[in-house]
């Protein structure tokens, strides 16, 4: 990973472009003009969430910019690996994708999925989890939490090989936190300092996966100059580093 | 003697969720049961992508693609909603904080053990999903299936075949035939179809069932299956 990565944690990741640029002294702005700016620098071997959930938050905008990109090797820790209105397929479907990390990877139709292809054909690995265990591992690993024990999971063939513990006379199973590189949101609206807001269920996963990756880029419909109103902020700037606004319709 | 649809058994199901409830419906037949609590039941339900409320689903106009529940059903939300995101959501769910989360099932043991999460269809990838969570956590498991399978295997059983979701979890089982209890001591039907007499059941059962002593009628409005 780019060591421009390591930079303060509410500090923009710069662009290699712009790295002439005095910017130190400048005022955080952490918009960038294209999506295939915002992730031309992700590595091969990249660990990379992407959030979403039914629909609403796909960062589909972002999916198709980092296939164009071509990064090889990528581990995927993204809810499904499967969902129709994702373009999580088209990346696992270019054959750049190692592992993916999931709740979900049954396609919905008899045909089997890009996924399921290669997984009959052990092309790729699966780690599949309950999805709140999903979600808290993700969290854990933003949140400097190593590892936790949850009810979840105990007596599943999910849950095999983990260590139990029992707690108040029940047995928990202990799961590790997951942090990576690059986390993939969308957005409704940022402001300069990449703090946003979301709409009705919009945020889903993208919190956690924020907090979780070195560099969490966002798509928004809208990106302002002015601050947005702290009483608005769903998801503070700190953990965002690049904003990409892509326009579009509310809702649609 | 006609077996209850799916409407039919989310109707009866519905009919047990109470007042004040705070309650997960399951994709498939269980979400159905939104739409028959008795009316006065002020009941919120909790879809797990973080919609604490839904309402009925949006009218085609209406629909908003940012708001959708577990299924990723277009839906509106009831007054008091509320939003969180998916480690809020299941944090709510693993802390006890669902009252009844209703789920679909392949099978249910005597113990309580469910499986609904893996049909072990070759080559298919697994689902999860929520499952897991709800059923572990939620403080009642209720179960919404066909008594038999198409091939008339049983979904009651002594064990599960098939991988389980959680262990010792599940409470009340509701099928086209039978409403059934799981206690410390095994399968209680509590109500059954018209017309079907206790072997019958019994035959149609991959496990014993006691009887409750006031085993009644199961009855459920008219509801066309293609309504």
């Amino acid at each position: 990973m780019t060591d421009s990565w390591q930079l303060g944690s509410n500090r923009a990741v710069r662009l290699e472009s712009a790295a002439t640029i005095p910017g130190e002294n400048m005022p955080i702005d952490k918009r960038i003009a294209t999506a295939a700016e915002a992730l031309h620098d992700t590595p091969d071997g990249a660990c990379v969430f992407i959030s979403g959930f039914g629909g609403a938050g796909f960062p589909n905008v972002l999916i198709r910019a980092l296939r164009d990109c071509g990064p090889r090797e990528l581990t995927l820790i993204v809810n499904s690996a499967t969902h129709r209105y994702s373009y999580t397929h088209d990346l696992i479907a270019a054959g750049m994708v190692r592992k993916v990390i999931c709740s979900a990877a049954r396609g919905h139709s008899k045909d089997l999925s890009p996924f399921e292809q290669l997984y009959r054909d052990g092309k790729i690995e699966l780690e599949c989890m309950p999805q709140g265990t999903f979600a808290e591992r993700i969290r854990a690993g933003g949140a400097g939490i190593p590892a936790f024990y949850t009810p979840v999971g105990y007596g599943t063939e999910l849950a095999k090989g983990k260590e139990v513990r029992v707690f108040h006379g029940r047995p928990h199973v202990l799961e590790e936190a997951i942090s990576g590189d690059v986390a993939l949101i969308r957005a409704d609206r940022a402001d300069r300092y990449g703090n946003l807001t979301f709409r009705y269920a919009q945020a889903n996963f993208s919190p956690a996966m924020a907090s979780a990756a070195r560099c969490t880029v966002a798509e928004v419909r809208m990106a302002e100059d002015a601050p947005i109103p702290h009483t608005e902020i769903d998801l503070p700037g700190v953990y965002v580093k690049r904003i990409v606004a892509v326009g579009g319709e509310a809702g649609r | 003697m006609t077996p209850l649809n799916r409407f039919q058994m989310a109707w009866r199901a519905a009919q047990d969720i109470q007042d004040g409830m705070v309650v997960n419906l399951g994709i498939g037949i269980p979400v159905l049961a939104g739409d028959y609590v008795p009316a006065g039941r002020d009941v919120f339900i909790q879809a797990e992508n973080g919609i604490v409320g839904c309402g009925p689903l949006a009218t085609p106009e209406a629909a908003d693609a940012d708001l959708v529940d577990a299924g990723s059903r277009r839906i509106t939300l009831r007054p008091g909603a509320a939003i969180v995101d998916s480690t809020w959501s299941f944090a709510m769910i693993r802390g006890g904080h669902i009252d009844v989360t209703v789920l679909g099932a392949f099978e249910v043991a005597a113990s309580g053990d469910l499986a609904n999460w893996d049909m072990r269809v070759p080559n298919k990838g697994p689902l999860v999903g929520g499952a897991m969570d709800l059923a572990a956590c939620a403080r009642a498991v209720w179960v919404i299936m066909e008594h038999t399978t198409r091939q008339g295997g049983a979904r009651l059983r002594a064990a599960c075949s098939l991988p389980l979701t959680a262990v010792r979890c599940v409470k009340r089982i509701y099928t086209d035939l039978a409403v059934v209890d799981v206690t410390a001591d095994g399968f209680l039907a509590r109500e059954m179809l018209d017309g079907l007499n206790r072997d019958e059941l019994q035959a149609r059962s991959g496990a014993t069932l006691a009887f409750a002593p006031d085993c009644g009628v199961l009855r459920a409005q008219p509801i066309e299956e293609n309504k």
